[in-house]
């Protein structure tokens, strides 16, 4: 355990601090009561600020994020984030702007916000875009709060039904159940697409939509997608596209083409906005016509002088975020889309199908894929190695860490037994991709001839194999000298 | 292969019903618990909650997935195995026996059940 990190309590001693404050010079004036900290205080860490600075450093660098290395998360589009967004984020006009300005101070603003409306909704093939949602699952709760007031507003309140894939993103189930709905989950087929027959068994008058990705889960696109749209729509139903994978269409088919009536956008995972721990999210959403007076306010106008303003669309669900959104990822995705320009945009998407099948087809003779298709962005495959003896998806993962590569995504989508699921994104190089193929095809190897360093991975890295049974089981959440006291004298053992 | 006790039957969402009396007991497959993994957290219904045959009675996560449990038939619940509020490993190391988890009054509707057979058909089907 020489990698230990100690904890901010264990590198206290009493007397420690890290700022001189001036002698006071004033009547001291106690707090009133009501504010004072009730607890015992007396165990609070006190440091120097370089042992702060240190210890946060050092736990800094243990991190592995896309900006040291590849980082394959399938289904969350872990893309790198070009530092073009970053200085246009920070440019003053934008950061410095209050939301409570004036609409008259604020223009530039606001017309950042109108022209990515546009774009988002050129893009997707949709009338209307509204950028409020914080991130991804409030855009569905958007979504869905848009149907039931769409159908309440047509006088058609009994429907209550939301059809959900089994390959869908947890969030779809739990947005619906949000909401209010019962989820009706609809079966896939043989070759990962919504299963016909029982999506029409489960179609009703109280149907008040389905929530589809496409590209699914399995990063594979529906194939019966406009007929699944039409009996959706025919049964006086609405279709919802989860935006998760757009990464993989994007200036090739335009959802609102395809038959969807709503969908969100994740500026943080398409339109590369930061991600994972870095955030915030923004979750734009998209819509037909006819739910456009539904949509979350405000949204931005330009009035017939020119000028832009917010406004609030007549019969909106509300507001879902206080003032605009996360102003800041709307300026990135705008950079993101002006830099690439329409052209660029198609070739992101065909770069990334094209590295999630290369990828794909350098390891299928060693990892069973869980459809034998030719895979969108990202390809899911199976670590059951043939040969190999008690060795589970988990450790090809760990191991893969030993390796110097985040895993991938596992045991997701959850209908495919031992699943790893792989996006490279269309930002990395074949010579990247090469050595993340030769590490994974190098621990199919040692699955069958060593499988005891797949169990004992990960063992290069600052920790060992984590216990998350126990994590889950015996959680400590906050610091607790006895407790982390056993937990290392049974970790050296 | 997991075990299928003969004396039982079985939904296709891998829960088993064991008649005992007038009340049955309800509980996950062995199979089930193998796909699951180590289970973390169980959510269970109260005592006096009823359910159609299908509905969800309650939620259970291991450290791999959270999934749904569904009443392979109607009734309403008698009692609810309270040792598993603290310890769910049981369910993970016997789960036809200290691992049950509610028992029910049945109502008489219940979902399409199988027997021992149909069910070791069934999951074989699934191609395990």
């Amino acid at each position: 355990m020489d990698t230990y990190e100690p904890h901010l309590y264990e590198l206290s001693a009493p007397g420690k601090h890290g700022a001189n404050l001036p002698v006071l010079d004033v009547p001291e004036t106690p707090l009133p009561e009501a504010l004072l900290r009730q607890d015992d205080m007396n165990d609070f860490p006190s440091l120097t600020e370089p042992e702060v600075i240190r210890h946060y450093t050092r736990i800094s660098q243990r991190n592995y994020a896309i900006d040291t290395g590849f980082y394959p998360l399938g289904s969350c589009t872990m893309k790198y984030n070009p530092r073009l967004h970053e200085e246009a984020a920070r440019l003053p006009g934008f950061a410095t702007a209050h939301p409570l300005q004036d609409a008259s101070l604020s223009q530039g603003a606001l017309q950042l916000m109108y022209e990515l409306q546009e774009y988002l909704g050129e893009i997707s093939g949709f009338d209307a875009v509204s950028l409020q949602p914080a991130a991804g699952a409030q855009g569905e709760f958007a979504g869905i709060l848009t149907f039931r007031a769409y159908h309440l507003d047509r006088n058609d309140p009994q429907r209550v039904e939301v059809l959900v894939p089994d390959a869908a993103h947890g969030t779809n189930p739990a947005t619906a159940a949000m909401a209010g709905f019962k989820v009706v989950e609809v079966k896939s087929d043989a070759r990962g697409n919504v299963d016909l027959d029982d999506l029409k068994a489960k179609l009703s008058p109280r149907t008040v939509g389905m929530m589809l990705t496409n590209p699914n889960t399995l990063g594979l696109f529906e194939e019966h997608i406009v007929e699944v749209a039409r009996l959706v729509h025919e049964a006086g139903g609405l279709m919802y596209g989860d935006g998760a994978n757009f990464n993989a269409i994007l200036g090739i088919a335009r959802p609102g083409e395809l038959g969807f009536d709503f969908m969100h956008y994740n500026l943080h995972k398409t339109f590369t906005t930061p991600h994972g721990g870095g955030g915030p999210g923004s979750g734009a959403v998209g819509c037909t016509a006819a739910l456009t007076p539904f949509l979350p306010g405000p949204r931005v106008r330009r009035d017939t002088s020119g000028a832009y303003e917010l406004f609030i669309p007549e019969k909106s669900i509300g507001r879902l975020k206080t003032f605009h959104g996360n102003f800041g990822m709307l300026v990135r995705a705008w950079t993101y889309i002006r830099s690439l320009g329409a052209a660029g945009l198609r070739e992101v998407s065909e770069i990334a199908v094209l590295n999630a099948n290369y990828a794909r087809v350098m390891l299928k003779d060693l990892y069973p894929q869980a459809i034998d298709r030719i895979c969108m962005h990202e390809t899911v495959l199976k670590g059951q190695i043939a040969g190999a003896q008690g060795v589970r998806t988990l450790d090809i993962a760990k191991r893969l860490i030993d390796y110097g590569f985040h895993p991938p995504t596992v045991y997701f989508p959850l209908i495919v037994p031992e699943a790893l699921m792989i996006e490279p994104t269309e930002t990395e190089s074949k010579r990247t991709l090469d050595a993340f193929i030769e590490a994974m095809r190098q621990i199919a190897r040692e699955a069958v001839e060593t499988p005891d360093l797949l169990h004992q991975a990960p063992t290069k890295a600052p920790v060992r194999r984590l216990d998350e049974v126990r994590a889950a089981r015996q959680p400590v959440l906050r610091y607790d000298a006895e407790a982390f006291a056993r937990i290392r004298e049974e970790a050296s053992q | 292969m997991s075990a299928i006790p003969a004396d039982l039957r079985y939904s296709k969402s891998d829960e088993w019903v064991r008649v005992e009396g007038d009340e049955v007991v309800i509980g996950i497959t062995d199979y089930a618990q193998e796909q699951l993994g180590d289970i973390v957290y169980l959510e269970l219904p109260r005592v006096g909650a009823t359910f159609a045959p299908g509905d969800s009675f309650g939620v259970i996560e291991s450290v791999k997935a959270s999934s749904d449990l569904y009443a392979p038939v109607g009734g309403e619940v008698t009692a609810v195995n309270s040792d598993l509020e603290s310890d769910q490993q049981p369910i993970n190391s016997d789960p036809y026996g200290a691992g049950w988890l509610i028992r029910m009054r049945p109502s008489g509707e219940e979902e399409e059940l199988m027997d021992a057979v149909a069910y070791a058909a069934y999951l074989e089907g699934r191609g395990h």
